[in-house]
């Protein structure tokens, strides 16, 4: 494929599942006999002949392999996954000749093949369970573990290792090996983020494909023969593209490592959560691993309608400011420290005075679906004008998004702003500066930097400011109100492309900081008088019953993968 | 009495021949490509016409002619592999990478007599419409290289090449490109990869099978130097007269590089089938025997991939003829005829047709040692076991040759190359790599078991030695008991 057309894929519905086409061809795993496709979508989505191993997969039987990769293309160089296999014995006249029972004669097939790029045929015959298969992996896992350094206890990857989960399901416990092994180079700066071990390189050219096929980036390649085979980029070359960190999820052991990552957690201990990453527009799946409320890592989550397998590393790193020590803690009311309830009382008290029209609303794009629609529930209450505040970066072929909002198409559904966002700032400013506003909301963004002098902002009767980093805005506010970052609570974005996803609360705020949605939900209750749900569920689907363009989406309909809308 | 039987080198060792365009043509050169180029169309009995170029198929099938880079398959039924229908252009490569241990007949018709090699390939690249083609030559040939291009300038020059060859409106063009050092470059597919200008890993097949998706994911045909060679002689005379020469099913001449422990080492080439293994040894004709007091202790058959005979081993064979019956004889392994067939049936394999023949006066531990640390050193290391296991071979190997042995090396040897060949690895060099380790301990396992003993028993006297020693300098303390490991031997990095 040219890289870069991970979404165009026509055998994907929205749904992320795949048409069925229609041709089918019956073929036996291990006795079991199964229907399966014809063809199947091959790493590009394209049909393509279904392979033993996706024939496999249909009958439940799991078929060890480390190079092969969904999306990747098929290298076919670890052997792992060898099977033996027959085919229906064919007369002279290309018909099946019959066993007397009537069965079609299987003629074993004298050499195995690799379930992984073998095309089914019908009627073949599938084995993975054999004395013969059984032999076979053993040596391939003993080929692979003979030079192997086995330094598990302080290798990163163990938890989540392939060699080790294969060698304990399908290996021998004893080695025979007595030379001396191969020593490669250690703790090697492929790039600025990604630190290489070719001992423990197991030269499954996961990462090679990776980068060539996917990024286009044709940055790695292979040095050396036979067993001296070692991963490198090219002389005074780094490995340094916006997708190198995916080579460390795909990596099946701990060759590839994240500078970031390395030595600061062991993988068994870390919670994952199911998020989507805040950072851009294309709302790129991601578990977030977490313990004890410190956030380790972000990895890609598979989901074929947004980011395949991927995510960006610009993306994937933009988690450590969730961790610094000035995050907003405390409520403050005029910069002194207070209470929830004291300042819940006194801004219910001041909105309530507020006559409409006196009222804007400045909310940022970060904002949830559901938190997006309460500022627009106090909107509708208030005839307030409001917009959310653009936010521009450099795009790239792949998932970056020039849009690092996560998520502008919800403002705009929710009415918070038109397509055009900001274009609404203006007016909200010149009618800050004649005093006809007197009251402004804002959520999440720094109003000084989009030409609200400080000043100007002083005027204000009731300035409410909610953030979770400090700013010029937040040091104004009459009422500061601590917020989440997204990893802290749960809500939906909807993408550039109307792809409404869930993401949950990995960890808690810290101090008093509470999820916006919460905030609000109290407050539109209370200014307006309306009974909103008190769970996020609840919030979604009320919001779905009264947002035109999410109507019919439920919070538990959005599933893992979400849904798409139109926009 | 068995004589040589040349077709293929019949001018090139005459006196006084030379590699030039000019004693080519006094010989008859480019005749057979006119003829072939300018062979009007045939109607069938029933109906149906025939191109030139589907004649020139027709006679290449009917003469038998089988691959002489190594397999041995059918060079008519590669060319109807050839998917014709793509739309894709199709290229023609001739492997003149010749590396397999053993092996030196390809130069000598390289360095020699370029020009049959030029006229039996442009005559392949007309049969299956060709217009570009190439010659992977192996990197050492550094002065064959130059000799090909020199040939390929004649020929263009003289219209045998270019465009509008011979005034017939067929173009062709032939490109020579050198490789750089690597056995694996041989391999069919890993060539093809190395002539895209890439690390020469074997492809997979399926889907890459060159016939469909080769050099440039285009139909592609690679044929030896010798095979293209072969392509002249039956334009020349037909493939049912080419046919008759050899054994049925074997036909043709082979050119067998003989090396080793012989009085005569060389190229012979004979008529397949018709000459011995031990004739090829023996004969005055051919290897003229063993040096003054030596003993016949093995042969390798066709280069260092083949599996190893022993001498005095009494062979099977249990054939299929070509009326279908099963045949059954038992022979000594010296009067096997040299073909492809009666190789196969006696489990191994005639190969590139090198037969380098071992005597007494070496050991089969150090043969082995030999081939297989150069199956370590050429292993393109992509697929795990033979990437993994051509290397444990080799160390082992290494060790016992070294007399760091153990007795259990030979049965670690025989388990290790069980579990490398017979489709578990991407290309052919994974049976390449275990067959001689497979066959040489099988059948020599006495030698491989002895050298492991000696060493057991040498390190065991030490450490008596050694504990004798202590105990009289430390009396009271027991012998420490000693570890059953050698201590590792190290191989110096490939590449
Ligand atoms: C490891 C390996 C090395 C090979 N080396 C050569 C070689 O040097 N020359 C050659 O002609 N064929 C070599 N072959 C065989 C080729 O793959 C291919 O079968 C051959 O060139 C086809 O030509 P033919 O059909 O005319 O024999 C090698 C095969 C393997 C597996
Ligand atoms: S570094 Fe990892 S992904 Fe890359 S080849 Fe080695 S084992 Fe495979
Ligand atoms: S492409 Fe966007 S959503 Fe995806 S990881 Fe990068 S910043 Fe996050
Ligand atoms: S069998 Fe050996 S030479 Fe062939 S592809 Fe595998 S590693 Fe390379
Ligand atoms: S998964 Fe590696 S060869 Fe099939």
């Amino acid at each position: 494929m040219s890289a870069g057309s991970l979404s165009s894929n026509p055998a994907v519905t929205s749904a992320g599942s795949v048409a069925a086409p229609p041709e089918t061809l019956r073929v036996r795993v291990n006795g079991k006999e199964v229907v399966v496709p014809r063809t199947m979508p091959d790493w590009q989505g394209r049909p393509a002949p279904t392979t033993m191993l996706q024939a496999c997969e249909i009958a439940g039987v799991t078929v060890p392999h480390y190079c092969y990769h969904p999306k990747l293309p098929v290298a076919g160089n670890c052997r792992m996954c060898l099977v033996e296999y027959g085919t229906p014995a064919l007369g002279p006249d290309r018909q099946p000749i019959l066993n007397p029972d009537g069965t079609p004669r299987i003629v074993r097939s004298p050499r195995p093949a690799i379930a992984c790029a073998t095309p089914v045929s019908p009627g073949m015959e599938i084995y993975t369970d054999t004395p013969g298969v059984r032999a076979m992996r053993a040596g391939v896992l003993e080929f692979l573990l003979i030079n192997h350094p086995l330094d598990c206890p302080i290798c990163d990857q163990a938890g989540e290792c392939k060699l080790q989960e294969y060698a304990l399901d399908y290996g021998e416990s004893r080695s025979r090996f007595v030379e001396a092994k191969v020593h490669k180079p250690k703790a090697v700066l492929l790039g600025p983020r990604i630190v290489f071990d070719a001992e423990r390189c197991i030269l499954c050219t996961r990462c090679i494909r990776f980068t060539r096929d996917i990024v286009g980036d044709d940055a790695l390649g292979i040095l050396n023969r036979g067993s001296y085979n070692t991963i490198a980029t090219a002389p005074g070359r780094a490995f340094d593209n916006n997708y190198t960190l995916n080579t460390v999820d795909i990596c099946p052991v701990g060759a590839l490592t994240s500078r970031d990552f390395r030595f600061q957690m062991r993988v068994w201990f870390l919670k994952e959560t199911k998020s989507i990453c805040p950072s851009c527009g294309t709302g790129c799946n991601i578990l977030i691993g977490s313990r004890q409320g410190r956030i380790y890592r972000y990895t890609p989550r598979p989901n074929d309608a947004v980011n395949s397998h991927w995510m960006c590393d610009y993306g994937r790193l933009n988690y450590k400011w969730i961790h610094r020590p000035d995050r907003l803690q405390k409520v403050l009311i005029q910069g002194q420290p207070s209470t929830w309830e004291r300042a819940m009382l006194e801004m219910v008290q001041r909105l309530r005075q507020a006559t409409p029209g006196t009222v804007a609303i400045v909310a940022s794009a970060r904002l949830s679906n559901e938190e997006l629609w309460l500022l627009a529930r106090l909107k509708q209450h208030f005839r307030a004008l409001s917009d959310a505040v653009p936010r521009e970066g450099e795009g790239d072929h792949l998932l970056l998004h020039p849009d690092r909002n996560p998520n502008s198409q919800g403002a705009r559904l929710t009415g918070i702003c038109y397509t055009e966002m900001g274009s609404v700032l203006p007016r909200i400013l010149d009618q800050v500066q004649k005093g006809t506003v007197r009251t402004l909301l804002v959520f999440g963004e720094d109003m000084t930097r989009h030409g609200f002098e400080p000043d100007l902002l002083q005027k204000l009767d009731t300035l409410i400011v909610s953030d979770v980093l400090p700013n010029a805005t937040t040091a104004l506010a009459h009422y500061l109100l601590p917020g989440s970052a997204p990893a802290e609570k749960s809500g939906s974005f909807t993408n550039v492309q109307g792809r409404v996803q869930r993401f949950h609360a990995a960890i808690a705020p810290p101090g008093d900081a509470r999820p916006e949605w919460e905030m609000l939900a109290e407050l539109v209750e209370k200014v307006t008088g309306q009974r909103l749900p008190s769970h996020l569920p609840g919030l979604f689907d009320a919001m779905a019953a009264a947002v035109p363009a999410y109507r019919g989406l439920t919070w538990a309909g959005l599933g893992d993968l979400g849904v798409s809308v139109p926009v | 009495m068995p004589a040589e039987y040349r077709l293929i080198l019949k001018h090139a060792s005459e006196p006084g021949y030379t590699p030039d365009l000019a004693c080519y043509l006094r010989h008859g050169g480019y005749e057979t490509l006119r003829k072939g180029l300018t062979l009007a169309p045939k109607t069938l009995p029933d109906g149906r016409v025939l191109s030139a170029q589907e004649q020139i198929r027709e006679e290449v099938l009917r003469s038998g002619l089988r691959g002489r880079g190594g397999a041995g398959f059918s060079c008519g039924m590669k060319w109807n592999f050839v998917d014709r229908k793509s739309g894709k252009p199709v290229y023609l490569i001739c492997n003149a990478d010749e590396s397999e241990p053993g092996t030196f007949k390809d130069r000598q018709i390289i360095y020699r007599d370029p020009h049959q090699l030029l006229e039996g390939m442009i005559l392949a690249c007309f049969a299956n419409d060709v217009h570009l083609a190439f010659i992977y030559i192996r990197g050492e040939f550094v002065e064959g290289a130059r000799i090909l291009e020199r040939a390929l300038e004649e020929a263009r020059a003289h219209g045998f090449l270019g465009r509008n060859i011979l005034g017939t409106g067929y173009d062709l063009e032939i490109y020579v490109h050198r490789g750089a050092g690597a056995y694996i470059c041989g391999e069919e597919t890993g060539l093809i990869e190395s002539l895209e200008g890439k690390r020469p890993y074997p492809r997979i097949k399926p889907p890459y099978f060159p016939a469909v998706l080769g050099l440039y994911m285009c139909p592609t045909i690679v044929n030896n130097v010798e095979t293209l060679c072969n392509i002249k002689h039956i334009v020349a005379m037909g493939g049912a007269e080419f046919a008759r020469i050899g054994t049925p099913n074997n036909t043709g001449t082979r050119l067998v590089s003989l090396s080793g422990h012989v009085r005569r080492p060389g190229c012979y080439e004979i008529e397949t089938g018709k000459v011995t293994l031990g004739e090829l040894i023996f004969d005055p004709a051919f290897g003229g025997g063993l040096r003054e007091g030596r003993q016949l202790q093995a042969i390798i058959p066709g280069g260092v991939s083949a599996k190893v005979f022993r001498a005095g081993e009494r062979v099977t064979l249990r054939r299929r003829g070509l009326d279908g019956k099963e045949t059954v004889e038992e022979r000594d392994v010296l009067d096997l005829p040299y073909d492809f067939d009666t190789l196969i049936a006696a489990g191994s394999m005639s190969g590139s047709g090198a037969i380098i023949v071992v005597d007494d006066s070496v050991s089969m531990v150090e043969v082995l040692a030999n081939i297989s640390a150069f199956f370590a050193h050429e292993s393109c290391g992509q697929c795990t076991p033979c990437r993994e296991g051509s290397l444990w071979m080799a160390k082992i190997l290494q060790r016992l040759a070294a007399g760091q042995g153990r007795r259990r090396d030979a049965d670690d040897l025989l388990h290790i190359a069980d579990n490398i060949p017979g489709g578990r690895t991407i290309c052919a060099f994974g049976d390449a790599c275990s067959w001689p380790v497979q066959s040489t301990v099988q059948k020599f396992k006495e030698q491989f078991v002895a050298r492991g003993a000696e060493a057991e028993a040498r390190r065991a006297a030490q450490r008596a030695a050694s504990a004798a020693s202590a105990a009289a300098s430390t009396p009271g303390r027991a012998p420490v008991e000693a570890t059953a490991q050698p201590p590792p031997v190290a191989i110096p990095s490939g590449s």
